[in-house]
């Protein structure tokens, strides 16, 4: 397995913000973790990625137990997250940024730079490589948050809604990318809000609902489960209010 | 590599200076200038490339000065063996101090303000203690020779000067054409965006503070080789933490010649303000810090940024 976690729960002051989690991802896949707003889902990824040390259970990567590494140990073995919100190094240029990145195995600056181009390209950056950071549009810092995290020749990669923010042209976009990426051998876990891409994406979708996972399973039959149909949309107002009225 | 090349043709440039100024005076301010651009190329490559801002550098200048001057005095070292020592001494008490205050994640003010309190700790100790000469002091005697590392002239101190600048320029090109620096610059921008992508943020900045520790601790020597008198105040106190910031957020934090360019238009600021209203003792410091208020006002990236609107480089080209 390239992924397991084991009965992983988190709480932070008086919110459980996850409880016994317990899933797997097999090499090759693209999982999508989805749920509403809250559900835990990037308290999952900063778990998985060391940002935050789990209460209890276990993480195992590519069968090594990683619960509790710093953030930086785990990149290095391989298992690389993104951030949410872009979070560019903005004096920096879109080579350079991508090539602290390619740094992890490339000791030489200059290898580390010409991957930082090889990159930018292949992530649809290639005509920003020598432009400041901060000048990029939301698209752009995403693209870039993927390209750094691909530098850093991951097994495994922690997509956290890459796809926030942009517009429906800019989201086809990124879809073949996310495709190429799993084609070149890395296996995909990703959140995200935008349905469309999640069902074209996705081999896997595991929901999470107030910490729990609630479904997983092909993106058809989880779309169907009533169970995630009422995480969405609540639960139903009718049969209590017919109850109310049969008993008046 | 192009910006090696202008580097060392500008320090070639500078090597005829002491033939071409006959004057103490101006040579003196040569000499000063480029020993505040040290002292605040030191601060840049942790502040400017590690965005870790020190406000107690003098812990680590105050260190190079009274080993150097103890090792001297006390136990007869020959001035040049004691400049190692004297850097490791800065280097150790920056592994200290970075260690301590990294390990528990102190950034921002907290970094700024414990940094100031080893600085006055320092300051406190050498005052007490018998060894540092206490609040007296320590004195090194005059006897001008090169074995001695003293000068009859101005321009020994100079060309000693010119070295260390060198050394400076060249530990920052490292920075900027290296994995190591790549690493600082990016912890300096965003330390979770940098930990996610595999790099140590307490190693680079540990590797960070130690560098800038030894180069502080080498103006130290200098300061006591060149005015052979030390004392807590000078050496320990916020006096030379604040000239060693000044230089670089004046000239340009993060750029390889901000601090000399900072160092000279202080200097220059310093001499013209006290020849213009030096009658009135105390106005020319008025003059002098409302014109640094003007320039950090004005001038957020300081003299360098301007110099690159100029030319119409953009930013981090360099590597």
């Amino acid at each position: 397995m390239m992924l397991t976690l084991d009965h992983i729960a988190k709480r932070f002051g008086g919110v459980q913000a996850v409880s016994d989690v317990t899933f797997a991802v097999a090499r090759g896949e693209i999982v999508a973790l989805i749920g509403p707003n809250g559900a835990g889902k990037t308290t999952l990824f900063s778990l998985i990625a060391g940002f935050l040390a789990p209460d209890a259970g276990a993480i195992r990567f590519e069968d090594r137990d990683v619960t509790g590494l710093p953030p930086h140990r785990i990149a290095a073995l391989g298992l690389v997250r993104t951030f949410q919100t872009a979070q560019p190094f903005e004096r920096l240029t879109v080579a350079q940024n991508i090539a602290v990145g390619a740094h992890l195995h490339l000791a030489s600056r200059g290898a580390a730079l010409r991957r930082g181009a090889e990159i930018a390209e292949r992530v649809g950056l290639g005509k920003w490589l020598h432009r400041p950071s901060r000048e990029l549009t939301v698209a752009g810092r995403k693209r870039l948050e993927l390209g750094r995290a691909l530098a850093t020749e991951p097994h495994l990669v922690l997509l956290d809604e890459v796809m926030a923010g942009l517009n429906p042209t800019e989201i086809d976009a990124i879809v073949p990318t996310i495709f190429a990426i799993r084609d070149s051998g890395i296996t995909v876990l990703l959140t995200e809000h935008v349905m469309r891409a999640v069902m074209r994406l996705s081999d896997r979708v595991l929901v999470l609902n107030n910490g729990r996972l609630i479904a997983q399973g092909k993106p058809a039959d989880v779309a169907t489960d009533p169970a995630v149909i009422e995480a969405y949309l609540g639960r139903g107002v009718a049969p209590p209010a017919a109850r109310e009225l049969a008993r008046g | 590599m192009k910006s090696a090349a202008a580097i060392i043709v500008l320090l070639l440039a500078l090597i005829p200076l002491p033939w071409l100024v006959r004057s103490d005076f101006w040579l003196n301010f040569a000499v000063l200038t480029l020993y505040y651009g040290f002292l605040g190329q030191s601060w840049n490559i942790l502040g400017g490339y590690g965005g870790q801002y020190s406000f107690g550098h003098a812990a680590f200048f105050g260190t190079g000065a009274y080993t150097s001057a103890v090792l001297q005095l006390q136990l007869g070292f020959n001035p040049w063996l004691a400049v190692g020592l004297a850097s490791v001494a800065g280097g150790v008490v920056a592994a200290i101090v970075g260690g301590l205050s990294f390990r528990y994640g102190l950034r921002g003010s907290y970094f700024a303000l414990i940094t100031l309190a080893f600085a006055e700790v320092l300051r406190i100790l050498a005052d007490s203690l018998g060894f540092t000469g206490a609040g007296v002091g320590l004195q090194v005697p005059l006897h001008p020779a090169v074995v001695n590392f003293q000068f009859a002239g101005k321009s020994g101190f100079y060309f000693t000067m010119l070295v260390l600048t060198a050394l400076g320029l060249a530990v920052v090109w490292y920075i900027e054409h290296s994995r190591f620096g790549a690493r600082l610059m990016a912890v300096r921008d965003n330390e979770d965006a940098a930990q996610a992508l595999g790099v140590n943020v307490y190693r680079v900045k540990l590797g960070a503070i130690v560098v800038s520790g030894i180069l502080m601790a080498l103006g130290g020597v200098f300061y006591l080789q060149y005015f052979l008198y030390i004392d807590p105040e000078i050496a320990y106190g916020p006096a030379v933490s604040i000239a060693a910031l000044l230089a670089p957020i004046v000239g340009g934090l993060g750029t390889m010649c901000g601090p000399l360019l900072g160092a000279a238009a202080l200097q220059l600021l310093n001499e013209v303000s006290e020849s213009a209203i030096g009658a009135a003792p105390g106005l020319n410091l008025v003059l002098y810090g409302a014109v640094l208020v003007l320039i950090i006002a004005f001038l957020p990236e300081g003299i360098a940024g301007v110099a690159r609107l100029r030319i119409g480089l953009p930013r981090g080209r360099a590597a």
